[in-house]
C-alpha cells in the first residue's frame, strides 16, 4: 500500500493553514493510489492543531520533535525528512510552495537524489503514475509532468488545494528526532504590522496602483478590507511599490506575488501583463477604473468603470452592511 | 573574493507564448531571450563583493544550448572575469539534473561564494540553488534581500508571510537572490566591449533525463468573459449583488 | 501601463547586426525605458531638460561612444553609435541632441582638430559627463548658409579676440565649453573659418536660453554673444582649416540623426499599434477598419526602408567609404518619413493624441526641429541635385 508523505508547517508552535492543503492534496493522492497519508509536523514539542489534520485525510499524524525544531532549521529539517522519507516507502513526499516550503522542498529531493515538481496547481494519478500541472511563463501557460522518481517529491502552490475535510484517523504519534540543528540558523522573524494578513494567503485581496494617485489614498483600501472582517488583504502593484508607497512583500505580479484568492479586487490597476500573471488564477475578479478600456476589465469578472475615491467607499459600505 | 554565478538564458517575460508543433515546448520563433532577471541580482550582488574586497574573481557558469553564450556575454559585461558554458541542446525538465551538472563543475574550487537567481522565469522552479548547495555540502540560503558578510559568517533577510525571516550562515555558501537585493547594472557600452575578450570556455555536457517528465504544454484555460456592471458609485448595489448572487463569494 | 517597448523589426534587421551591436542597442532600450521614458512627457512640458539623466548617460558611455577608448570613450563602430542614436530618441529627439551635440559636434572637433594636449584635457572630462559643451556656427542672419558667417577672431598679441553671436545653440546655457567657429581673415572668406575652444566662465562670453519654443522643449537651446572675449593661443583648433571644418562635424551628426529619427518613428508606430488594437470603437478595435490599417502599413514599410538605409550608411561610415552626400539622403528620408508618421500616430490616436502622456505629439513637434536643423530637408534636396547633375541650384 502506498504512503504518501504530507509534510506540515509551523510557526511558533502552531499549525498553518496551508498544512490542511497539503493534507488535502495528499489525501487525493492516496485515494487515487488505495494508500495512506502520512501528516508529518516537525517542533521542539507538541504543536497546536495537529490534532485537527485528521479532519482533512490524515491517517497518521507523526511529530518530529527535537529542541532544534523550535524554529526553521534548513539543514535539520531537510535532514529529518530525508531520514524519515529513507525509513519508509512512500509513494510521494508533499510540501507546501510557501515561502518556506520553496525552501525545504528541493533541499529534501536533492539529498533523495530525486527531482521536485514545484508549485503544482493540480495532482492526479493517470495510468497508475501521478501527473502533476504546474505554470510556467508567468502563467502563460500550463505544464503537465508525470513524475517517475520514487517518492515523488511535490510542493503544492498555496490557496489552489482548498482544505476539504474527509475524516480519517488522525493516530498522533511523536518521534524524537536527534539530528543537528544544521549551519543555517533563523535568529529571528521580524513580524509585519500586527494582523495583517500575507497577500499570499488571503481569501480575498484588494489591490491598489496608480489610480489611487498617493500613498495616503491606500487608506481607501485598508478601509475596505476591514468591512471583510479580517478576510482580507491590501495588494499592490508593481508600480506603487517601485515608487515606494507599499512594501515589496504586497505586491501582486510575476516579481512580486502570485495570489488565488476567492476575490480579487483590483483598484486603478490598469492590468499590465506581468500584473495579470499574479491574480489571473483567482476565483472572482473584479475591477474598478476610471478608464474603460483598461486591459484589467479583459479579465475582470466584473467591472465598475468609474472614479475608484466615489466608488470603494461606497463598496465599503455596502459590505460593512452585509458583515454587520 | 572568488566568486560564481550561476545564470540562465530565458524567454523575456512580454513574450507571447505560443506553444510549438510538439506540444510541449515553446515555439521560440519571434521569441526574445535575455539573461533572467533574478540571476542579475546576482552577477550584481557578486560584482560589487568582489570591488569591496578589492580583488578577486566573478565566474559565471549557464548550462543550455551554444545561444546561451550572447546571454553570458551580457553578465561579462556587466563585468563578470569569465564564462563557462555547460552546451546542451537537451535542458531536462528535472531541476536536479541541472543542479547535479553544476555541481560537477563548481566542485572542489574554492568559491567563497556561489549566487543564483532565487527562480527562473521560465519553468519558475524555484530549485537549482538549494539543490546545488547540497550537492556541494555547502550551506544555503534562499530568496535572499538584503545580505551582510562579516568573514566566516553571513547574514540574511528573505520576506516569509506576514514578514522577514532573518538568518546567520557561515561562508562559504550558496545564496539565492531576491528582487530588492541592489538595484544591477545596465552593461556598460566600454563593457559590451570588453566582454568580448573575455574567456568564455564552452563545453559540452549530457544530462540524465531525470525524473519529471513533460506529458504537455497548454494554454491556460480561458477566463469566462466578464461583464462592466455599471458607472461610478451607482452600480455598486449591482455589484454586491452579483457577487452575492452569481458568483457567490460575498 | 503601456506593454514594454518592443521594438520594430519586420525585415530581422537584428540579424544583420552583431552582438555587441544588440547588445549596445539593448542596454540604451533598456536604460531609456527606465530612466527617460517615465520623465520625459513631464520635462517636456515643463520646458526642462532632465539634467539629471547626464551622469546615467556618461556612466553608459554614451557621450562620443564611436571615439577611441584612450580617450575615455567606448571604442564603439558607427553602427552601435547609431543605434545609440536611435534608441535617444526613441525616447526624445531633444535628448538625444544633447548627446548628438557632445559627442558629435563638441567631442568629435576636438578630436579630430585639437591639438594632443586639447584632446586630453577635454575629451575624458566629456566623455564622463563632467564637462558639458555645445556647438556655437550658426548665426542669427547665417542658418543655411553659414560661410556668411559675421563671428571674427582677431589675433592678437598674446592671443585671439571673439566677437560675433550665435543662435539655436543646444546646451548653450548649461556648457562649460563652446566651439566657437569665426573667421580670423577677411569677412566673405570662408576658408578662414577656425575653430575655439572658449570656457563659457570666460569674460565676455554669454548665454542666454531662447524661450517660447513649442519644440525641442526637453533641451536647452540658447543664443550666444561673444563680446570682446579674449583667449589664449591654445584655444584655436590647429587642425581646423575653413568652412569643411565645422561641416565635417555636421556630417557626423546628420548621421547620427539620421538613426535617431527612425527612432522616434519607430516609437510612434509602436504606440500607434498598441492603441489601435486596444480602443474599441464601433463594436472593434479600431485596428480593425481599412483606413487605420492603410496607416499603420505606410508607416511600417517607411520604418523598415529606413532602418535598412541606416544600416548600410553605418557599415560605408565603418569601411571608411562613406560621403557626406549619403549621409544627406539619409537625413533627408528618415526626418521627413518620421514626420510623417509621427503626423499619422497622432491622428490615429484621436483626441488622445494631443495629450503629453501618450508620445506622437511630442515626438510631431520634436521633429520638426530635427527637419529644419543640421541641414534643412530644402537643403539636402539641393546637396543630392548638385550630386545628380554637377549643377549647384543654392544661388
Amino acid at each position: 500500500m502506498s504512503a504518501i508523505l504530507a509534510v506540515c508547517e509551523q510557526r511558533g508552535g502552531a499549525l498553518r493553514k496551508v498544512s490542511h492543503e497539503v493534507v488535502t492534496g495528499a489525501r487525493r493522492l492516496a485515494d487515487a493510489l488505495a494508500g495512506n497519508v502520512e501528516a508529518l509536523v516537525l517542533g521542539s514539542g507538541a504543536v497546536a492543531g495537529s490534532d485537527q489534520l485528521g479532519k482533512f485525510g490524515a491517517d497518521t499524524v507523526v511529530t518530529l520533535t527535537n529542541v532544534a525544531f523550535a524554529a526553521y532549521a534548513p539543514e535539520g529539517f531537510a535532514q529529518a525528512i530525508a531520514d524519515r522519507v529513507r525509513a519508509g516507502a512512500y509513494a510521494a513526499v508533499l510540501f507546501p510552495a510557501s515561502a518556506t516550503g520553496k525552501d525545504l522542498a528541493p533541499r529534501v529531493a536533492a539529498r533523495l537524489g530525486t527531482g521536485l515538481a514545484a508549485d503544482v496547481t493540480d495532482l492526479a494519478v493517470e495510468g497508475g503514475a501521478i501527473v502533476a500541472v504546474r505554470p510556467i511563463y508567468a502563467g502563460k501557460a500550463l505544464l503537465k509532468v508525470k513524475l517517475t522518481g520514487a517518492p515523488a517529491v511535490i510542493s503544492l502552490r498555496p490557496n489552489v488545494f482548498t482544505a476539504v475535510e474527509r475524516p480519517k484517523a488522525g493516530a498522533a504519534q511523536t518521534v524524537a528526532s536527534s539530528v543537528a540543528a544544521g549551519r543555517v540558523v533563523v535568529k529571528e522573524i521580524k513580524a509585519a504590522p500586527a494582523g495583517a494578513l500575507d497577500v499570499g494567503e488571503a481569501p480575498i485581496v484588494i489591490s491598489g496602483g496608480r489610480g489611487l494617485k498617493e500613498p495616503a489614498n491606500f487608506k481607501l483600501l485598508e478601509d475596505l478590507a476591514k468591512a471583510f472582517g479580517g478576510r482580507a488583504a491590501v495588494g499592490a502593484s508593481r508600480a506603487v511599490v517601485d515608487a515606494g508607497w507599499r512594501a515589496h512583500a504586497d505586491q501582486v505580479g510575476q516579481t512580486g506575488k502570485t495570489v488565488s484568492p476567492t476575490l480579487y479586487i483590483a483598484v486603478g490597476i490598469s492590468g499590465a501583463i506581468q500584473h495579470l500573471a499574479g491574480m489571473r488564477t483567482s476565483k472572482v475578479i473584479v475591477a474598478i477604473n476610471k478608464d474603460k478600456d483598461a486591459p484589467i476589465f479583459k479579465v475582470a469578472d466584473y467591472g465598475i468603470v468609474g472614479d475608484l475615491f466615489e466608488i470603494v467607499p461606497a463598496l465599503t459600505d455596502a459590505v460593512k452592511k452585509i458583515h454587520g | 573574493m572568488k566568486i560564481a554565478v550561476c545564470i540562465k538564458r530565458v524567454p523575456d517575460s512580454e513574450t507571447r507564448v505560443k506553444i510549438a508543433a510538439d506540444g510541449k515546448s515553446l515555439d521560440e520563433a519571434g521569441v526574445k531571450f535575455i539573461l533572467n532577471p533574478y540571476d542579475e541580482f546576482a552577477v550584481e550582488e557578486a560584482l560589487r563583493r568582489k570591488d569591496a574586497a578589492g580583488a578577486g574573481e566573478v565566474v559565471v557558469i549557464a548550462l543550455g544550448g551554444a545561444a546561451a553564450q550572447e546571454t553570458m556575454r551580457t553578465a561579462l559585461a556587466m563585468g563578470a572575469d569569465r564564462g563557462v558554458l555547460l552546451q546542451t541542446d537537451a535542458v531536462p525538465a528535472d531541476g536536479f539534473e541541472t543542479a547535479t551538472a553544476l555541481a560537477a563543475e563548481l566542485k572542489d574550487k574554492g568559491w567563497d561564494l556561489i549566487l543564483c537567481g532565487k527562480v527562473a522565469i521560465d519553468d519558475s522552479s524555484h530549485q537549482v540553488g538549494p539543490m546545488l548547495a547540497e550537492l556541494l555540502g555547502l550551506p544555503c540560503v534562499t530568496a535572499v534581500a538584503k545580505l551582510t558578510i562579516n568573514g566566516a559568517t553571513g547574514v540574511a533577510e528573505r520576506e516569509i508571510e506576514g514578514g522577514v525571516e532573518v538568518v546567520e550562515f557561515p561562508i562559504p555558501a550558496v545564496i539565492t537572490a531576491d528582487k530588492g537585493l541592489n538595484e544591477p547594472r545596465y552593461p556598460a557600452l566600454k563593457g559590451i566591449m570588453a566582454a568580448k575578450k573575455k574567456p568564455l570556455e564552452v563545453r559540452p555536457i549530457t544530462l540524465g533525463a531525470g525524473v519529471i517528465q513533460i506529458l504537455a504544454l497548454t494554454p491556460p484555460p480561458e477566463r469566462k468573459e466578464g461583464r462592466i456592471v455599471g458607472e461610478g458609485a451607482a452600480a455598486v448595489p449591482e455589484l454586491v449583488r452579483a457577487l452575492r448572487e452569481e458568483a457567490k463569494v460575498l | 501601463m503601456p506593454p514594454k517597448y518592443q521594438g520594430v523589426d519586420f525585415y530581422n534587421v537584428d540579424g544583420l547586426l552583431s552582438e555587441e551591436e544588440r547588445a549596445v542597442r539593448d542596454t540604451v532600450r533598456g536604460w531609456v525605458d527606465d530612466h527617460l521614458m517615465p520623465i520625459i512627457g513631464d520635462a517636456y512640458v515643463a520646458g526642462k531638460f532632465p539634467r539629471q539623466l547626464i551622469p546615467g548617460m556618461a556612466e553608459l558611455g554614451l557621450f562620443g561612444a564611436n571615439l577611441p577608448e584612450e580617450y575615455g570613450c567606448a571604442g564603439l563602430n558607427n553602427v552601435a553609435y547609431g543605434l545609440i542614436m536611435q534608441e535617444l530618441e526613441r525616447g526624445d529627439s531633444g535628448v538625444r541632441s544633447f548627446a548628438s551635440v557632445q559627442g558629435a559636434l563638441v567631442m568629435y572637433p576636438i578630436y579630430a582638430f585639437g591639438s594632443d594636449d586639447q584632446k586630453m584635457k577635454w575629451l575624458p572630462p566629456m566623455a564622463g559627463g563632467t564637462v558639458i559643451g555645445c556647438f556655437g556656427l550658426t548665426e542669427p542672419d547665417y542658418g543655411s548658409n553659414p560661410a556668411g558667417m559675421i563671428t571674427v577672431a582677431k589675433e592678437t598679441k598674446d592671443g585671439w579676440t571673439l566677437n560675433g553671436a550665435k543662435m539655436w545653440i543646444t546646451n548653450g546655457s548649461t556648457a562649460q565649453v563652446a566651439i566657437i567657429w569665426a573667421k580670423i581673415g577677411a569677412k566673405d572668406d570662408q576658408n578662414s573659418i577656425r575653430g575655439f575652444l572658449v570656457p563659457t566662465d570666460t569674460k565676455g562670453f554669454s548665454a542666454k536660453d531662447q524661450k517660447g519654443k513649442l519644440s525641442l522643449r526637453a533641451s536647452d537651446t540658447s543664443e550666444l554673444v561673444l563680446q570682446d572675449v579674449h583667449l589664449p593661443k591654445d584655444a584655436l583648433l590647429p587642425k581646423s582649416a575653413g568652412l569643411k571644418s565645422p561641416l565635417m562635424c555636421l556630417t557626423q551628426a546628420r548621421y547620427g540623426i539620421s538613426w535617431g529619427a527612425v527612432g522616434a518613428a519607430m516609437a510612434c508606430y509602436d504606440e500607434a499599434v498598441s492603441y489601435a488594437k486596444n480602443l474599441i470603437m464601433f463594436g472593434k478595435p479600431i485596428g480593425g477598419f481599412q483606413l487605420q490599417q492603410a496607416r499603420l502599413a505606410e508607416m511600417l514599410t517607411e520604418i523598415t526602408k529606413a532602418q535598412l538605409l541606416c544600416l548600410q550608411l553605418g557599415r560605408l561610415k565603418d569601411a571608411g567609404t562613406m560621403t557626406p552626400q549619403q549621409v544627406s539622403l539619409a537625413k533627408r528620408n528618415n526626418v521627413s518619413m518620421a514626420t510623417d508618421i509621427a503626423r499619422e500616430a497622432r491622428r490615429l490616436l484621436g483626441a488622445n493624441g494631443i495629450l503629453a502622456e501618450y508620445q506622437a505629439m511630442r515626438h510631431l513637434a520634436n521633429l520638426e526641429s530635427v527637419y529644419t536643423y543640421e541641414g534643412t530637408h530644402d537643403v539636402h534636396t539641393l546637396v543630392l541635385g548638385q550630386e545628380i547633375t554637377g549643377l549647384s541650384a543654392f544661388e
